[in-house]
């Protein structure tokens, strides 16, 4: 049964099931950002999540936007490195755009991504080509403004499918910017870390949300 | 690759634990401070303030350079990390007396995003922050494109020289100028032998076959710009100084090294390369130089700039002028380095 929001509660448990899907997958980040970086990718993802499951875990929030927010703090005071400040600007600006919002459904869902993937660009300087995690992000957010009159679980599944296929495209793309970027067209073959990390939050969001 | 064995408790816990082991070296002079932060107990009111911090797993650097006339304070990451921007800002707060904080670190992407937003957060308190990145790593990009080298090894002259001025300076601005002038002076290329391992998981920082070596490569074990043989030490040392000595000659922004200069150099470890080596290294860089009429003027040997188990060596020179070398010449100490009142050969 499709729903066509979710509700604050749902939500928080949407992100703490995004926070058991990533530290189960530790492994799989390592190994990708081993490829290209110093292979801290999958640790740091690992730390950060298990603090977003300290501060959601069978906690209240008044809005959809204090849980997003609260998501982007954990990751940013715990995990540090490139990754901490990025993914905790992702999620602490998308959810701010929430404003007093208490469902999230596919206009939220439109506003969380664009403003959250143009505050990551604004924050670490990569466009879309960089072969950053914003290759998955930047076209989940397209996607994300075309399906705006969607329920939230249409919504996120093709946001998701969105986002994985940004992902395979950053195999071909040649890392411009962070510690990647000295390998040039080494670099080819191989997604970004980043873009794999936000191709299972985004799969797990949509997991979550079909029911 | 057989797991490295390390003596160490909850992975996730190495950082926390080594820089509480970090202050108990320092027997009272430094304190901890808020999440990871590592600061002096004894900085005088209307002191600029020297912050420097990075990732750790490096030790001694970067936090072991606090210390008398060194840096007053740092930010501790996790294990090849940047510090998140709430332990950057609780050190600035701690390390501020009122004219001022300097951040002088690495030019990594992490680290410039998360001092940046310590920096902002830093504002909001009305706590003044300038920003000298050290981009030292000459192998990384080209010297037209200064701003995208990383840091390595250069860091412990520069952060040496900043030390020296923040003592005396009158303004922030001030000391960031001096931070600015080492940190341009300063030119590190190094090559890597064997990967180091991450502590919480054993695994290689990186690959390598087994008769090849990375040149250029980064202390996080970031693939260098091109893999070569092994090859002797008479071999590849003078062929890691040509580049420095090209690097000089083609930026544009600093003077070739000519005859009469005078240089600190540096020759350091990335962990598991021996003393027997890098005085091996030693030699033949100082030969190296001294034919081209290169003066050294002071000497820094030993692992300082490490990556956990990761064999390699680097060279540093830092082009002493007459405001830098009385900088130079004063005494400091730290647990990453130490110098005493004089230098040999003076």
């Amino acid at each position: 049964m499709s729903k066509d929001t979710l509700t604050i509660n749902e939500v928080r448990d949407m992100m703490l099931s995004v926070a058991d899907k990533i530290i189960e997958s530790e492994p799989i980040l390592t190994d990708a950002d081993r490829a290209l970086g110093d292979g801290d990718h999958g640790v740091g993802m690992e730390r950060g999540m298990t603090a977003v499951k300290e501060a959601l875990a069978e906690k209240e929030f008044p809005t959809v936007a204090k849980v997003f927010q609260g998501v982007g703090t954990a990751m940013m005071s715990t995990m540090g490195g490139a990754s901490g400040a990025i993914f905790g600007t992702f999620f602490r600006s998308g959810g701010k755009s929430l404003g007093d919002a208490d469902t999230f459904g596919g206009e939220q869902v439109a506003s969380f991504f664009q403003e959250g993937v143009d505050a990551v660009m604004s924050r670490g300087g990569a466009k879309p080509g960089d072969k950053t995690m914003v290759d998955a992000l930047a076209p989940a957010a397209e996607k994300a403004k075309e399906v705006t009159g969607s329920p939230v679980s249409e919504a996120l599944a093709s946001v998701a499918a969105a986002a994985e296929a940004g992902k395979e495209a950053s195999k071909d793309m040649i890392a411009t910017m962070g510690r990647a970027k000295t390998l040039g067209e080494k670099s080819i073959g191989k997604p970004d870390a980043g873009a794999v990390s936000v191709a299972i939050i985004v799969a797990t969001m949509s997991d979550y949300a079909q029911g | 690759m057989t797991k490295m064995k390390k003596l160490i408790n909850d992975p996730l816990k190495v950082a926390d634990e080594l820089v509480q082991g970090l202050v108990d070296a320092y027997n009272g002079e430094c304190k901890l401070v808020g999440a990871r932060s590592i600061v002096k107990t004894d900085i005088p009111d209307g002191k600029v303030a020297l912050l420097v911090g990075g990732g750790s797993g490096h030790e001694p650097i970067y936090h072991g350079l606090v210390g008398r006339n060194l840096a007053d304070g740092a930010a501790c990451g996790d294990i090849f990390a940047a510090p998140p921007p709430n332990i950057v800002f609780e050190a600035t707060e701690e390390v501020d007396k009122g004219k001022g904080v300097l951040y002088l670190y690495g030019n990594y992407a992490g680290d410039v995003m998360n001092f940046d937003i310590g920096a902002e957060l830093s504002d909001d308190e009305d706590i003044e922050v300038e920003t000298v990145l050290i981009c030292d790593d000459v192998c990384s990009a080209p010297p037209t494109e200064k701003g995208k080298r990383r840091g390595v090894a250069g860091l412990v002259p520069i952060v040496k020289l900043a030390g020296a001025a923040s003592q005396t300076a009158g303004s922030l601005q001030e000391l960031a100028a001096v931070a600015q002038k080492a940190s341009l002076q300063t030119r590190s290329v190094g090559v890597s032998m064997t990967p180091g391992s991450i502590p919480a998981t054993g695994k290689p920082t990186f690959e390598i076959d087994e008769d090849k070596i990375g040149l250029g490569m980064g202390i996080h074990g970031e693939p260098g710009v091109a893999e070569i043989p092994m090859a002797s030490a008479d071999e590849l040392v003078p062929k890691m100084l040509d580049l420095l000595v090209e690097d000089f000659e083609k930026d544009e922004d600093v003077a070739a090294l000519a005859e009469g200069d005078e240089v600190v150099l540096f020759v350091n470890s990335l962990g598991a390369t021996t003393m027997m080596e890098l005085l091996i290294g030693l030699k033949i860089a100082k030969a190296y130089l001294e034919e081209r009429g290169v003066k050294i003027y002071d000497t820094i040997v030993g692992p300082l700039v490490t990556c956990q188990e990761m064999s390699g060596i680097s060279f540093s020179v830092t082009r002493l002028d007459d405001e830098l070398k009385p900088l130079w010449d004063m005494p400091c100490q730290s647990v990453c380095y130490s110098k005493m009142e004089g230098r040999y050969g003076a």
